[in-house]
């Protein structure tokens, strides 16, 4: 068993090489080498070291809200979560980054993305409230 | 440092339900991104020497017209509707990273290998994302480390499955999934200690049920966000953040503006001529010859696409009239200069009865923007072929 998966580590560690060789085997992107590196590297800790920490903090705060006959907690994590996603993935048209190439490519700047995001992040965040005043007021009625 | 883990929900169930989400659905990432670059046809794609990684080399077809939409729209939409996936997949397991490197050689180079796997995913995830967002931080070529690292998380990806599944399916078995989606908060209990079951944890503050509703709801979000790229009408407008989701008043996308393109207006003005080799044609001599209508896709490497009616004469008379009627190849050029300035199309590219030379799109001449006086449009033919102010083609017997 032990040979067996020492026999697949290489295996994947061959392959893995040989797809390196292929930015080696190319003299033009030499240079950049060092930088695709560090965005390998960096993707990860930045995930491991930064993100996951941040969210775990900001997640253990948000258990501690109030828990009531409905608790908070889930109505304040899920717009929460929406909000950090969707800034995570259009990062680059919220903070207006690649305005020229954007330009270019499109023929429009990137002036509307801010907005737009903060108007979603209002309606999820608007939606998650008005979805717990229901529970809350229900729970009421049914209890009184 | 002894970290406390404290989810009541993470467990290898959980962990075995986004592990057979991505299981199924990466391959097909995997497969469309390495499809992207047979497509680009014999000798053109970025990076050209990929050595022997690479899926066998065909001629990327013209039928069907919608191929390369589905197949690009694919890669770009799903590798974004995954992230929250991902993101989770990550969280279930993060215990593990926090763990001492094992004594035993060989399992210390398997989590090794971990590195491939996640960095490559993560490293892809974000390229990509920069990418179709035209946002070039990085500063590398966005080619070469996109095809790298998907053939470094491929490596990562092959042995984490092997080496897995087993795991998986008894992970999968261990819970009735049925029970999972019926169990509210108020029953949920932690799974049997396990790897990855925290020892003391919190009490729940949400269900299993409602963790997977949590990142599917996530998936749905982004995809809500997404599919507008590739629809046309009013409904493009819902890929509020994304540039494709945006046109300029009564247009339709564009990858390129003739003002980006630098070209000098005079020499797409009255005396553009067409090069055929053999022969030259003013563009009142092209509208002359028999015109063809196609309702063909734009579809981008970056995933957006476009349908719309364009009017032209087919690629496949302008063969015939510079005296190639079954050309081998045709390499078009465009005025614009640059590394997309020309492509070569195969064969059945030229010879399709849809393949146009096109003057017109949706009733009216084509604006400078949308490649005035000529652009070539072919079924299936990824966008950033789709040559537009053509300059020259020259056929190839
Ligand atoms: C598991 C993750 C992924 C893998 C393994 C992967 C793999 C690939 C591969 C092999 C190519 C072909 C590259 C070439 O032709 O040189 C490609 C192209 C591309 N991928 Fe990915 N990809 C992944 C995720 C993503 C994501 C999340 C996005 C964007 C949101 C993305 C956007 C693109 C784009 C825009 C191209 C077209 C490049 C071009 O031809 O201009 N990819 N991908």
């Amino acid at each position: 068993m032990t040979g067996l998966r020492a026999v697949g580590v290489l295996a994947c560690l061959t392959l893995g090489a040989s797809a390196a060789t292929i930015v080696v085997r190319d003299p033009t992107l030499h240079p950049s080498i060092p930088w695709m590196l560090a965005w390998f590297a960096g993707a990860l800790l930045l995930h491991d070291l930064v993100l996951f920490p941040l969210y775990a903090a900001v997640d253990r705060a948000l258990v501690r809200l109030p828990t009531g006959p409905v608790p908070l907690v889930n109505h304040v994590r899920v717009p929460l979560l929406g909000a950090g996603l969707t800034l995570l993935v259009h990062l680059p048209g919220i903070i207006r980054q690649g305005g020229p190439v954007h330009l270019g490519a499109t023929g429009l700047d990137q002036t509307p993305y801010l907005a737009r995001w903060l108007w979603l992040v209002l309606a999820m965040a608007g939606a998650s409230a008005l979805l717990w005043v229901v529970r809350v007021t229900r729970r009421s009625v049914a209890g009184g | 440092m002894r970290i406390r883990w404290r989810s009541p929900i993470r467990g290898p169930w959980l962990t075995s339900v986004l592990g057979l989400v991505l299981l199924c659905s990466l391959p097909v990432v995997i497969l469309t991104g390495l499809l992207d670059w047979v497509a680009y046809g014999p000798g053109q794609a970025i990076p050209a020497d990929v050595g022997v990684l690479h899926l066998p080399l065909f001629d990327w077809p013209t039928r069907p017209s919608w191929l390369f939409r589905l197949t690009q729209g694919l890669h770009v939409g799903l590798g974004i509707v995954l992230v929250p996936v991902v993101l989770a997949k990550l969280w279930s397991v993060i215990p593990k990273l926090f763990t001492a490197l094992p004594r035993n050689p060989v399992k210390a180079a398997e989590r090794a290998t971990l590195v491939l796997l996640v960095g490559g995913i993560l490293f892809e995830i974000v390229t990509g994302l920069l990418n179709v967002q035209y946002d070039y931080v990085f500063g590398f070529s966005f080619y070469a480390a996109h095809y790298t690292g998907a053939w470094v998380f491929t490596a990562g990806l092959v042995l984490h499955v092997v080496l897995r599944f087993p795991a998986m399916v008894r992970g999968l078995r261990s819970r009735s999934f049925r029970g999972e989606l019926r169990t509210p908060l108020a029953q949920t209990r932690p799974e049997p200690p396990a790897d990855l079951v925290a020892p003391e944890p919190d009490r729940p503050t949400m269900s299993r049920r409602g963790a997977l509703a949590l990142v599917g709801g996530g998936s749905l979000l982004l995809a809500g966000l997404t599919v507008g790229q590739t629809l046309d009408g009013p409904l493009r407008a819902t890929a509020l953040l994304l540039p494709r989701g945006r046109t300029l008043p009564g247009d339709f996308p564009v990858n390129r503006t003739f003002a980006a393109s630098r070209i000098d207006p005079a020499a797409v003005g009255s005396g553009w001529q067409l090069d055929l080799g053999s022969l030259q044609l003013t563009r009142e001599q092209l509208a002359a010859l028999p015109q063809h209508t196609a309702a063909l896709p734009i579809a981008c490497v970056e995933g957006w696409s476009t349908r719309q009616t364009w009017v032209g004469v087919r690629l496949r008379d302008l063969a015939a009239l510079a005296g190639v009627p079954a050309p081998e190849s045709a390499l078009v050029t465009s005025v614009e200069e640059g590394p997309f300035a020309r492509a070569s199309l195969t064969r059945a590219q030229v010879l399709d009865p849809e393949a146009l030379l096109a003057l017109r799109v949706n009733g009216a001449d084509l604006t400078p923007d949308h490649g005035f006086p000529a652009r070539v449009v072919v079924p299936a033919l990824p966008g950033v072929h789709c040559t537009k102010w053509v300059r020259a083609m020259e056929f190839r017997a």
